[in-house]
């Protein structure tokens, strides 16, 4: 459960997407405990190679939020599968640089749902990630606990 | 400042001759404490003559390196008229090098204070006041990291912001700093909380904001990052051995012609240029990289299992090496014979001593029907199992001083020889260790080197070091027998020892020289 740092922010953070509403494309499914929250993503426009698919990303956020980062999957159960995507594993594990070392305490929860947004509208093949078979076999459920290496930019 | 293109290499602590000699001289008497409680050696060795292939290099403490840092803090800082805080910062980025440091600063001091992520000079916040950067006028601030509110007064006592303007309250950098420091480790490149922002946060908040205990593992962080980043420094790679080698003598281009094999002040060797944590001489790093590469790919191999045990050759009883010596005699049959070549030990003593060397012109007549890779498997092979027979052999180290130590005892108690007298045997001990050491890499430097005379050359005294370590190892193992036999076999041991002695000097004179000469040709 999130304490002392963290609540304050997370309520804050709840009543503006309450107040303020969330940017086109992403929806609060639920927040079921305040440290643990479930987007639904969905990428517009005509261009994207996702057109029609909605994905649900959850967010579960440490005590030490937001000096630390959330912990950031997509779901993947009977209802959710995470988007076929270079960066997104099979187990909805996300390789991307802002969820790690780029990690910055003034970004929000829906600052991560707009970058996972974005990284899903520059992809322009559907694919998973090199070895992503390895990697769920041997994976954390964490996927914070695993040592990212960030070496493509491009989506 | 101009650049000639070597500036990576010209990190020097310029004047540090006059600011540390009194360090140094008592760094020379607590090496001679130490040797003055290890029993075993008592008398403390005339230092050896300098040769052209060896590199000065100075031990150094914690407390040494951290005067340096200050030093060239001091230097940099009167140089370039900023603050000491701002001087380190820009020499952490700079990796230390003062000589690019200046160029780049005397170039555009904008750019060089930006880039190390610190306030350009026209900025009210660089120099004067570093923290918290004055606000003009405090108004009512809400953190946006916990969110929590501040009055006018408080903002102005109880948030900051670094030159960047960026304004948290102090218990979130508070709570940043610390993670940064004790979970991630890091030191120098703490960055602002704002996303993108790569202004550094220095030491002086640092300190303000957290406790002793932080500051203080920060501070070690920021000292272990000074001897990673300086070239001319290293970390004693040995486990508890809280030391650093100083040496500017053997820059990463000189690597090809120096193997700058190092003694640190817990007594054990390490190769500055690499950090093999002992003497890898005298193969320089680059062939040891590779040859470390080939056997953990090559030699996991029944090959290498073969290489431990061994059945005689005669009544095919299996033997398992205990001890140093390559001449072995089996205890069932009485059988003499090479541990390396299996051959009859008979034949050793004979001029076609073939021990040493991998005859690939009589080989390749043999092996004319196999396969090549089949033929440089086995050169392979026949160069490593000589390398691990010597790896092996050094490993019972201790085994062979406790022996030695039993005999040595024995020796003064039946032939009532003083506690100096029997010295010689642990001298000699101490000459075949070192010797094996180098005949052991001398195995790695032959499989990469290309056959030519210089090879045969160099083959030619490896044979000639193998010979009288094993004759020297064997006469070591003899059992105490009477007074006049004790007597006769100090004799011999005391001049095996010595042409040991003369034979590693030749090997390692001539193949160090070698480097500098351009005489080693190998083939990779």
């Amino acid at each position: 459960m999130a304490t002392g740092l963290a609540t304050k922010r997370l309520m804050k953070e709840l009543a503006e997407i309450k107040t303020k509403g969330t940017p086109p494309g992403i929806v609060l499914l639920n927040a079921v405990a305040l440290d643990q929250w479930v987007f639904l993503i969905s990428v517009l426009g005509d261009e994207t190679i996702y057109a029609g698919e909605t994905f649900a990303l959850r967010l579960k956020f440490p005590n030490r939020y937001p000096i630390d980062s959330p912990e950031v999957t997509f779901l993947a159960d009977a209802e959710y599968i995470p988007p076929l995507h270079p960066h997104v594993y099979s187990n909805g594990h996300i390789c991307a640089s802002i969820l790690g070392a780029e990690w910055s305490p003034v970004l929000n929860a829906v600052a991560v749902c707009i970058t996972m947004q974005s990284m899903l509208a520059s992809n322009k093949k559907k694919e998973r990630p090199e070895g992503n078979d390895r990697y769920v076999r041997s994976a954390p459920s964490n996927p914070k606990l695993t040592r990212w290496q960030y070496d493509d930019d491009t989506v | 400042m101009s650049s000639d293109g070597e500036e990576e290499f010209e990190f020097e602590f310029e004047d540090d001759d006059e600011g540390f000699d009194p360090e140094a001289d008592s760094a020379g008497e607590s090496i001679s404490d130490a040797e003055a409680f290890d029993i075993m050696s008592p008398t403390l060795e005339e230092p050896p003559e300098k040769k052209p292939y060896d590199v000065n290099y100075r031990v150094r403490t914690m407390q040494e390196i951290m005067d340096m840092q200050t030093k060239e803090v001091k230097k940099v800082q009167s140089l370039l008229e900023v603050p000491a805080d701002t001087a380190a910062t820009l020499l952490r980025y700079y990796a230390w090098n003062s000589e690019k440091l200046q160029e780049q600063f005397w170039n555009d001091p904008t750019a060089a204070l930006v880039s190390a992520g610190l306030s350009p000079p026209s900025s009210p916040s660089t120099s004067t006041q570093p923290l918290p950067s004055p606000l003009a006028s405090p108004r009512p601030f809400e953190c946006p990291i916990c969110c929590m509110d501040y009055t006018k007064e408080q903002t102005a006592t109880q948030t900051l912001a670094l030159g960047c303007g960026h304004r948290f309250c102090r218990g979130c950098w508070t709570e940043y700093v610390v993670g940064k420091i004790t979970t991630e480790g890091e030191s120098g490149r703490i960055q602002c909380m704002e996303s993108g922002c790569s202004r550094i946060v220095r030491a002086e908040p640092i300190d303000e904001l957290v406790t002793s205990d932080v500051s203080k593992k920060y501070h070690n962080l920021l000292n272990q990052a000074f001897v990673s980043d300086a070239p001319s420094l290293r970390w004693c790679p040995h486990p508890g051995c809280e030391h650093i080698i100083e040496c500017s003598q053997a820059p990463q281009k000189m690597l090809n012609q120096l193997v700058p094999t190092v003694t640190c002040r817990c007594g054990n060797d390490l190769c500055f240029g690499c950090g093999y944590p002992a003497s890898h001489r005298p193969v320089i790093c680059r062939i040891v990289k590779l040859w470390e590469k080939k056997c953990a790919d090559d030699s996991e191999t029944a090959n290498w299992l073969q290489a431990n045990t061994k059945e005689c050759t005669k009544c095919q009883s299996t033997i398992e090496k205990n001890g140093g010596c390559n001449h072995m005699t089996c205890k069932k049959c009485k059988w003499e014979f090479c541990w390396v070549c299996m051959g009859p030990w008979s034949e050793h003593g004979t001029a076609w001593y073939q021990c040493n060397r991998f005859d690939e012109k009589s080989g390749s007549d043999n092996r004319d029907h196999q396969a090549k890779s089949r033929q440089s498997l086995e050169r392979y092979l026949h160069y490593f199992n000589r390398w691990a027979n010597h790896e092996h052999s050094a490993k019972l180290d201790a085994d062979f001083y406790k022996s030695t130590q039993k005999k040595m005892e024995q020796m003064q108690s039946s032939a009532n020889m003083s506690w100096i007298e029997v010295q010689f045997a642990k001298q000699a001990v101490d000459t075949v260790i070192a010797a094996r050491i180098t005949l052991k890499w001398s195995y790695c430097m032959a499989f990469y080197l290309k056959r030519n005379n210089m090879t045969e050359l160099f083959e030619d005294n490896q044979r000639d070091l193998e010979r009288a370590v094993e004759t020297l190892g064997y006469s070591l193992e003899q059992n105490i027998g009477d007074v006049g036999a004790i007597a006769k076999l100090r004799q011999e041991v005391t001049n095996q020892s010595a042409y040991v002695q003369k034979r590693h000097d030749i090997l390692m004179d001539d193949t160090l020289r070698g480097y500098l000469e351009h005489r080693w040709e190998f083939t990779v």
